[in-house]
């Protein structure tokens, strides 16, 4: 922009620069009016409810009143009770959601390396591929979680097949444990890790691997020197599009976990919000697991250098 | 006892799908030489660059570098390397590091002062902390040079590394790609669809057509005495007209051409008799006008019509039309200061018996 203006503005003098400006202030116009409708609709339903959930965060019981029934209040000690005594289930959270991240990883980066590399120029290969992988989201997140207690369930042919190669002991089981939980995330949010993995793999110049291989790297140099590093935009999305809500998600941990062991924040402000009627608590939780989110994606980016990615 | 060759094909062929790309191709290419390839696009040339660096498999045949059968070698365990037509440096890595990925690959020691080297040679040392996309096309075509060169290969393999340049920036690396090939005495193996190209840079040029070899040797050599109707139209230019070998004696043929008695040396010639091609180079043929008496010595064919005369400064490039021969081309050099023949002129054309040469027709040059 400065560039072009440097070069246009001597030849067009004062006049120019004067309808240049008006120029400007149009598409300034413009961009506002365009920002506009996101505008209204981010401040409605996002910033105004982010309001009312941090003040709720800091309401104060009625004094001698029912269940239930809060004051505004700024009472700071609810984030001290609340990560005092929920402060398992949140470790738990992170924790399972980075051990679905790298399973989701581990399973999607090559599934998405032969969409992308091995099956470029197979058009049709390559749609009936990522048809499949987009599949899932034909059907309801919740069906499918169900569809997975079935699968792990102690009578189903997984844990079955397990006993038989000795993996599991003869009475163990899958449902209810914490590895149905961390399977089920990673399943569920697959298709966000690979997707993105897929698109940043595509656009991946195949004779990057063939200088890999030029200049004496082997299969797995080049992969590590090359391929990966210029995937890594990609992996950072992935990542981030499966670790963020897997932080955040119950589904997965109330229908495939148990109650005492597995529990995740999610099913923690679920209870509090609607079982408990603990406003408060759920409130300061959830700010806390925004929070922390928010740290984490912000070190994770600046720690990858794809700080354009946010 | 003589060294190995840098590099030697046998038999080399490669099937794509039933495509034949490449079809027995032989080569023996000597240590420290620039050896060029050279051949229309699809000839297949870049193909056999390809399997030599190892990015290919030859469906048979086998490749020697420097003595040692790398047939079945994978392209990271050869000791080439390429500069590769779109260049393919890494993106993600600075200019140095670029340049430093061969050496640290192969574990060398002192891989950041020999790539900061690498950099000198190519004048770029000052752009090291660069990244790839922040250089021109000529900056980034050097860094590859760096990058293959800095690892002291058997062979470099160039692929039309000059191809994405404007023209004045390609003369100028051709010349440079000339120094850093006499500096560095390395073996130089370069892809190229530009005769001109070749012909200046390569002491030996390979000329490849259909995926084969049509003829091989310095580019003088393979100008002034073209093997094949391909070699002839493809390096250079040619005239070519149609004749029968009519009688031999003393070391030269008698060629008729459509009632003409033409000759030509037999050593010249790649037939001995009946049906030949019969060319010259268009600078070595000489116009002269009707009643002008030949020289002696000359072949002599026309009368002909001057058709076309376009003036291009050092020279002057005539259009004859020979009827039944077809358009024939004279370049005369402009020493007169004015061009001799206007169109429409009746002309003979004329010239030595020893620039002559004698080629097997084929179907497509005849034409």
């Amino acid at each position: 922009m400065s560039l072009t203006m440097a070069l246009v503005s001597p030849a067009q003098g004062a006049d120019g620069g004067a309808s240049e400006e008006v120029a400007a202030r149009r598409r300034g116009r413009t961009g506002v009016g365009l920002l506009l409708p996101g505008a209204i609709y981010l401040v409605a339903f996002f910033a105004v409810p982010v309001l009312a959930l941090l003040a709720t965060s800091l309401y104060a019981p009625v004094p001698g009143g029912d269940v239930g029934q809060y004051l505004p209040a700024l009472r700071w000690e609810n984030y001290a009770a609340a990560l005092g005594k929920f402060w398992p289930e949140l470790l738990r959270s992170f924790w399972f959601a980075l051990l679905a991240t790298v399973a989701a990883l581990v399973v999607g980066y090559p599934v998405a390396y032969v969409i992308a590399v091995r099956a470029r120029g197979h058009r049709l290969l390559q749609g009936v591929l990522l048809v499949l992988v987009v599949a899932p989201f034909f059907t309801s997140f919740i069906l499918r979680t169900i569809a997975w207690k079935q699968v792990l369930a102690d009578d189903a042919f997984v844990v079955a097949s397990l006993r038989w190669l000795h993996v599991l002991p003869d009475d163990g089981r899958l449902t209810a444990t914490a590895f149905a939980v961390v399977a089920g995330l990673a399943y569920n949010f697959l298709p966000f890790m690979i997707l993105p993995v897929y698109a940043s793999l595509e656009r991946l110049d195949v004779r990057m691997i063939e200088a890999g291989g030029d200049l004496y790297a082997g299969p797995f140099t080049t992969f590590r020197t090359v391929t990966l590093p210029l995937s890594m935009p990609g992996v950072v999305s992935g990542t981030l599009l499966t670790f963020i809500p897997a932080a955040g998600d119950y589904v997965s941990a109330s229908l495939l976990g148990n109650p005492t062991t597995t529990t995740m924040i999610g099913q923690v402000i679920d209870s509090r919000f609607f079982r408990v009627l603990d406003y408060p608590t759920a409130a300061a939780l959830s700010v806390v697991l925004m929070v922390v989110i928010a740290l984490l994606v912000t070190a994770y980016v600046r720690r990858t250098g794809t700080e354009d990615l946010l | 006892m003589t060294a190995a060759p840098a590099l030697e094909l046998w038999g080399v062929r490669k099937e794509f799908g039933g495509q034949v790309a490449v079809d027995g191709v032989d080569l023996e290419v000597p240590e420290g030489s620039f050896f060029a390839l050279l051949g229309p696009s699809g000839c297949g040339k870049t193909t056999t660059l390809r399997m030599v660096a190892g990015l290919e498999q030859p469906t048979a045949g086998a490749v020697s570098i420097g003595g040692r059968d790398v047939t079945g070698t994978p392209a990271h365990r050869r000791p080439v390397n390429t500069v590769f037509q779109s260049y393919a440096l890494f993106p993600h890595l600075s200019v140095l590091q670029n340049v430093e990925f061969g050496l640290r690959r192969q574990r060398v020691p002192d891989a950041r002062a020999r790539a900061l080297a690498g950099l000198q040679t190519v004048r770029l040392a000052h752009l090291a902390d660069r990244r790839p996309a922040q250089l021109s096309g000529g900056q980034q075509q050097r860094i590859a040079l760096a990058r293959a060169i800095v690892n002291n290969p058997s062979v470099l393999l160039l692929d039309e590394p000059l191809g994405a340049l404007d023209l004045a920036l390609r003369r100028a690396m051709q010349l440079e790609l000339k120094r850093i090939q006499a500096e560095a005495g390395l073996t130089f193996v370069h892809v190229t669809h530009d005769q001109e190209e070749a012909m200046t840079m390569a002491d030996t040029v390979a000329v490849m057509n259909a995926g084969r070899i049509e003829q091989l040797g310095p580019p003088a050599e393979l100008y002034e005495l073209p093997r094949t109707p391909f070699v002839a139209t493809f390096l250079g230019r040619s005239n070519l007209v149609a004749g029968t070998v009519v009688e031999g004696s003393g070391g030269v043929l008698g060629v008729e051409v459509a009632g003409a008695r033409l000759q030509v040396p037999a050593d010249r010639s790649a037939v001995s008799d009946g049906p030949v091609l019969l060319g010259v180079r268009p600078e070595k043929v000489r116009l002269s006008a009707q009643g002008e008496p030949p020289p002696s010595g000359s072949n002599v064919l026309g009368p002909g019509t001057v058709t076309d005369v376009s003036f291009t400064g050092v020279s002057t490039a005539y259009q004859v039309d020979l009827g039944a021969l077809g358009v024939h081309e004279v370049f005369a050099q402009n020493t007169t200061g004015a061009p001799t023949s206007r169109p429409g002129d009746t002309v003979h054309l004329a010239w030595d018996v020893d620039f002559t040469f004698g080629l097997v027709p084929d179907a497509a040059a005849a034409s």
